[in-house]
């Protein structure tokens, strides 16, 4: 389990991470969502005791992370695939993690093995492509069998392969009881990802809810409506207390009733419909809706 | 111990060391035969030191800052205080490490250059028998060996391989000379310089004219110029180690 209490992270006057307060489980993926520069990497070094937060604390199963002993065998963390000396053998990268926290050589091999590196062990690490670097990183993460996962943005770059094999590794590594934090800005990925959603934006905690609360909250529930006695069914609409706007080609749609419910009340009252259809907007837009007065770099689209 | 086994797993894993270590000997040991060889004269124990103490040094420092620079440029820094919280430890251990490496080569190359000299000037005395002349050959390695703890410290601070580098060679192989011609104070600062004390320590007075050092009035004796210069490289370090516990990796 991994607390964050009250952190925060200044550079002089730049707020980076602001009074940021969350917790993530064990037996799910917890996906780390905002915008770029929102303070994700900033917080997740934080957490790993990389950066010394300005005022508040992290606590990884109840203690600081510098105070761990032995850390990789509580924590396993990828924040940045090319952490890695470009000469050195993936193997030799893996034995020396390994030596520092007292692991046996036999765990290097179990790594490269679950990474499926084996056969490039003895490569220099600087001639990894990005998806082979990815998994030097995530085998580095498992090197201590850890009960809590780290990863910043395991997916960027990768083709939809690795992203798929990253997915799927991560969601085996919750179901088996561990802790699993991914960061990432794409809402999309974490929509498939990560059951558990903390949003943030401008280093500010926007939201902490499940995956699928925070995208029905944020796409909101419209329905639309086509019928030749709209006349008709607008009037029952508002008196049921939803709300009624015109949408295009003489249609209506209805907030905060569910398509069940419009159709119910139409049969009750004897009106045709032609068409009764849920909308769901975009997870981006929804993403773009909470997260709009948040993003630090704004680019007015279109213009 | 883990962390020396770590450290030195670090540095054997890369090829930078062996190749510094390559050139440090050739230049030291080569700088000698080529005098060795060149004298028609007898060639004396201080001009086998030349190498040794004035030019194969810069490539150890070179060596011992970008075992440190290298892990900045490519992050492993943090990886290692990923997996070391205790970035202390963490860097002791690798200072440990690269001054023995430092320490062994000034050996290999300080005796290696005895050794070819008497090889190549076959007429020279080149025994070594009196103190004096054990402190000028054996002390090579522990100047090595402090001078490696310097550039480390230097290296944990700048973090950059260029910046390190061209630190410690102007400051090792000009600044401390240049400053001598900086009329009547230029000497007096001099006897207070890191690397001056560490040649005035090998110096083996009147019988090694080539040697650095000469016309500064040294206000301490040779092995406490060397305590001086142990004492600044492991100030530098505390300094080091400081500033990287405190500063976001």
């Amino acid at each position: 389990m991994i607390e964050a209490i009250g952190l925060t992270k200044r550079y002089g006057r730049t707020v980076a991470v602001d009074d940021l307060s969350f917790t993530v489980h064990p037996g799910r993926v917890t996906g780390f969502l905002g915008p770029n520069g929102a303070g994700k990497s900033t917080t997740m070094r934080m957490v790993l005791g990389l950066d010394r937060p300005t005022a508040g604390r992290v606590l990884i199963d109840g203690k600081p992370y510098t105070e761990l002993h032995r850390p990789l065998q509580t924590v396993g963390a990828l924040l940045d695939a090319k952490w890695v000396h470009p000469n050195r053998s993936a193997r030799a990268h893996l034995r020396w993690l390994a030596k520092s926290n007292n692991l046996p050589n036999s765990r290097v091999d179990a790594v490269l093995e679950a990474v499926g590196l084996t056969q490039v062990a003895g490569k220099n690490a600087g001639g990894f492509s990005l998806g082979m670097s990815q998994r030097l990183g995530i085998a580095a993460a498992l090197l201590g069998d850890p009960k809590v996962l780290l990863f910043d943005e395991p997916v960027n770059g990768l083709d939809p392969e690795g992203i798929l094999w990253i997915r799927t590794f991560m969601q085996n590594l919750a179901a088996e009881g561990r802790t699993v934090l991914v960061s990432s800005h794409l809402l999309s990925e974490m929509a498939v990802t990560a059951s558990e959603l903390i949003v943030i934006g401008r280093g500010k905690l926007i939201t902490q809810s499940t995956t699928q609360e925070f995208i029905d909250s944020a796409t909101g529930n419209t329905v639309l409506v086509r019928s030749p006695q709209l006349s008709k069914l607008g009037p029952l609409m508002v008196d049921k207390g939803f709300t009624v706007r015109d949408g295009a080609d003489g249609a209506l749609s209805v907030s905060g009733a569910t398509s069940d419910q419009i159709g119910d009340i139409a049969a009750a009252n004897g009106v045709v419909l032609h068409e009764l259809s849920p909308q769901r907007g975009s997870l981006e837009e929804a993403f773009m809706q909470l997260t709009g007065d948040a993003v630090e770099y704004h680019a007015e689209i279109g213009k | 111990m883990t962390l020396l086994a770590v450290e030195r797993i670090k540095l054997f894993s890369t090829r930078s060391p062996y190749w510094c270590s390559a050139l440090a000997i050739v230049l030291g040991v080569g700088l000698t035969a080529i005098i060795a060889a060149a004298s028609e004269e007898q060639v004396s124990l201080g001009l086998t030191q030349i190498g040794s103490a004035q030019l194969a040094i810069a490539v150890v420092l070179v060596m011992a800052a970008i075992a440190v620079t290298t892990e900045y440029r490519f992050g492993t820094i943090r990886s290692t205080f990923l997996a070391v919280p205790n970035r202390t430890s963490a860097l002791v251990a690798k200072t440990v490490v690269v001054a023995f490496i430092a320490g062994v080569l000034g050996e290999i190359i300080a005796f290696g250059s005895v050794g070819i000299a008497k090889l190549l000037s076959s007429n020279s005395d080149l025994s070594i028998n009196t103190a004096a002349e054990w402190r000028h050959v054996a002390g090579v390695g522990i100047v090595y060996a402090i001078g490696a703890i310097i550039a480390v410290a230097v290296g944990i601070l700048v973090r950059q391989t260029a910046g390190a580098v061209s630190i410690l060679l102007v400051w090792q192989m000009a600044a401390e000379g240049l400053i001598g011609f900086i009329p009547k104070v230029g000497i007096k600062i001099q006897a207070w310089l890191p690397f001056t004390n560490a040649t005035h320590f090998l110096t083996m007075g009147a019988d090694s004219p080539e040697q650095g050092g000469a016309g500064i009035d040294f206000k301490l004796s040779q092995w406490g110029s060397l305590a001086y210069f142990a004492g600044i490289a492991i100030a530098m370090l505390v300094v080091a180690l400081v500033v990287a516990k405190r500063r976001d990796a």
